[in-house]
């Protein structure tokens, strides 16, 4: 087993050698990788929104933003500074404090849930023993912000479009927490580093989504469904809400919600390349380019190209699956919301029980094969 | 295997991300314009006058939908443990579990026959 690059003990060492006390170095570390982390999520969202414009452009055939920056790659920014200078309007007859609190509630959330997403053996926030399981719990917070700033507006459309973000959450929640639980169960752990490491070793072929085919398809279905993308954007279908919970926010408030949804986006398709696409494993075994290559595992140099790649890895197959959610968005038409919610309960509710009964009854006949 | 060490970490992150949206909705205020005048904070509706207000009684009806969610993510919760721990208890956890389970599939049947899942 390859331990991989372990940065935070370098640095605790390092300052330890320097003379201070270990307590004290590690208080040092400990906000370095959340800030990194934070950091990293923002400029993956802003990658996020310049990817969605140019894609979409071209889908449709036009050129996308072009003018600020190179290839337009800085108009997210721009859009970001934009929000910033806006007027902030509370309606009249709104409850300013929910009004506010809102936002607040729906991107703290999205953005805690970055804690658990490793992108090396020791390259994550924290390697908690809930993993995925405190991820499906902390999103499901974030519906009672929708809620709140849904019915905290006091507008039609805004109580609606809140009203049917939580009810579209709470039905896909199921399907996503049981399609998690059989992945849980192949690996005996849920913890993401465990889940990952559970895959290596075969390469491509020792990847989740071999074993769990119909638990990977359903995890897409009801991700895109939590993160509201179209076909699921039935909380802020223009024509028929005008922007559902959003429709009285402005400015940074709206800014937050913007954010909390590409954050979100990532998030998912960060989970989705851990749990079922083998996180930061290579397509091919690790030990057989070391042996190709003639070079030790232990070397510091292979270490530190591999933790590089590692992270590459995670962010390119993350980045492959963002890149099919936006060309989703141009192929298929919205679903009404009876048919969003015939098929959470009546098709993903029982299919995703099944697949997990089946892999119970797998891992029993197949022990091996299925995580032992 | 399930450790209780690096929760620590959640705390610490949980106020890194809460400096997210203070500093974002601070730093607006700081800069923004700000013009008062009773017809900008008047409720959108489409561009007429709103009639009434939002907060009044009417049927939800995703409540149904509601309840039999409860049952559903107690079960889900109640599940994760014996996930988990499925390869020290053999077949028998797996009988119980299908037992537990089916009961669920009666119940999600019932309601489904109902027409509790019905939009309508």
């Amino acid at each position: 087993m390859n331990s991989g690059i372990d940065v935070q003990e370098i640095f605790v060492r390092s300052l330890v050698d320097l003379g201070l006390p270990p307590g004290a170095a590690k208080a040092i570390w400990m906000p370095l990788p959340m800030l990194l982390m934070i950091i990293g999520a923002t400029v993956g969202v802003l990658v996020t929104v310049w990817l969605e414009r140019k894609i979409s452009a071209a889908a449709q055939q036009r050129i996308g933003p072009e003018y600020i920056g190179p290839l337009g790659v800085l108009a997210p920014v721009a859009d970001g500074l934009k929000l910033i200078f806006k007027e902030d309007v509370v309606p009249a007859r709104s409850d300013p404090f929910l009004f506010t609190l809102g936002p607040v509630i729906v991107v703290i959330p999205v953005f805690l849930s970055y804690m658990i997403v490793p992108f090396g053996q020791n390259l994550v926030v924290t390697n908690v023993g809930m993993g995925v399981f405190l991820w499906i719990a902390l999103s499901s917070v974030a519906p009672i912000g929708l809620l709140m700033s849904g019915y905290a507006s006091n507008n039609k459309y805004s109580l609606l479009g809140g009203l049917r973000a939580a009810a579209q959450s709470i039905s896909y929640e199921i399907p996503l927490a049981l399609s998690v639980l059989a992945i849980a169960m192949m690996s005996n752990s849920l913890s993401t580093v465990d889940i990952v490491n559970q895959q290596s070793g075969y390469g491509v072929l020792g990847w989740n989504v071999w074993r769990q085919p119909v638990g990977f398809i359903i995890f897409w279905i009801a991700a895109l469904a939590e993160c509201e993308r179209i076909p699921f954007d039935l909380p802020e279908a223009e024509e028929e809400l005008v922007a559902g919970y959003q429709t009285e926010y402005s400015g940074m408030k709206f800014a937050l919600f913007y954010l909390g949804a590409y954050v979100n986006l990532v998030l998912s398709a960060l989970l989705v390349a851990v749990l079922y696409l083998g996180g930061w494993e290579f397509p091919i075994p690790l030990d057989i380019v070391a042996n190709w290559l003639g070079v030790s595992e232990a070397n510091p140099i292979f270490q530190i190209v591999t933790a590089s790649l590692g992270i590459t890895m995670t962010l390119l197959k993350a980045y492959f699956l963002v890149f099919l959610a936006i060309l989703m968005r141009w192929t298929v038409p919205r679903v009404r919301i009876d048919q969003l919610l015939d098929l959470g309960w009546k098709f993903l509710l029982p299919i995703s029980l099944v697949n997990l009964l089946l892999t119970a009854g797998l891992k029993l006949a197949f022990p091996a094969a299925f995580g032992g | 295997m399930f450790v209780l060490s690096g929760y620590e970490y959640l705390l610490g992150f949980l106020l890194v991300c809460s400096l997210v949206p203070l500093l974002a909705l601070t730093a607006s205020k700081l800069v923004r314009p700000s013009r008062r005048g009773p017809e900008r904070r008047t409720t959108y509706e489409s561009g007429m006058e709103p009639i009434g207000g939002a907060w009044i009684q009417f049927n939800i009806r995703y409540y149904m939908f509601a309840l039999i969610f409860v049952i559903f993510d107690v079960e889900t919760v109640f599940l994760y443990p014996w996930a988990v721990a499925f390869n020290q208890l053999g077949l028998l956890a797996f009988i119980e579990a299908l037992i537990f389970v089916a009961i669920l599939i009666v119940g999600l049947v019932y309601a489904w026959r109902k027409g509790a899942l019905e939009w309508s």
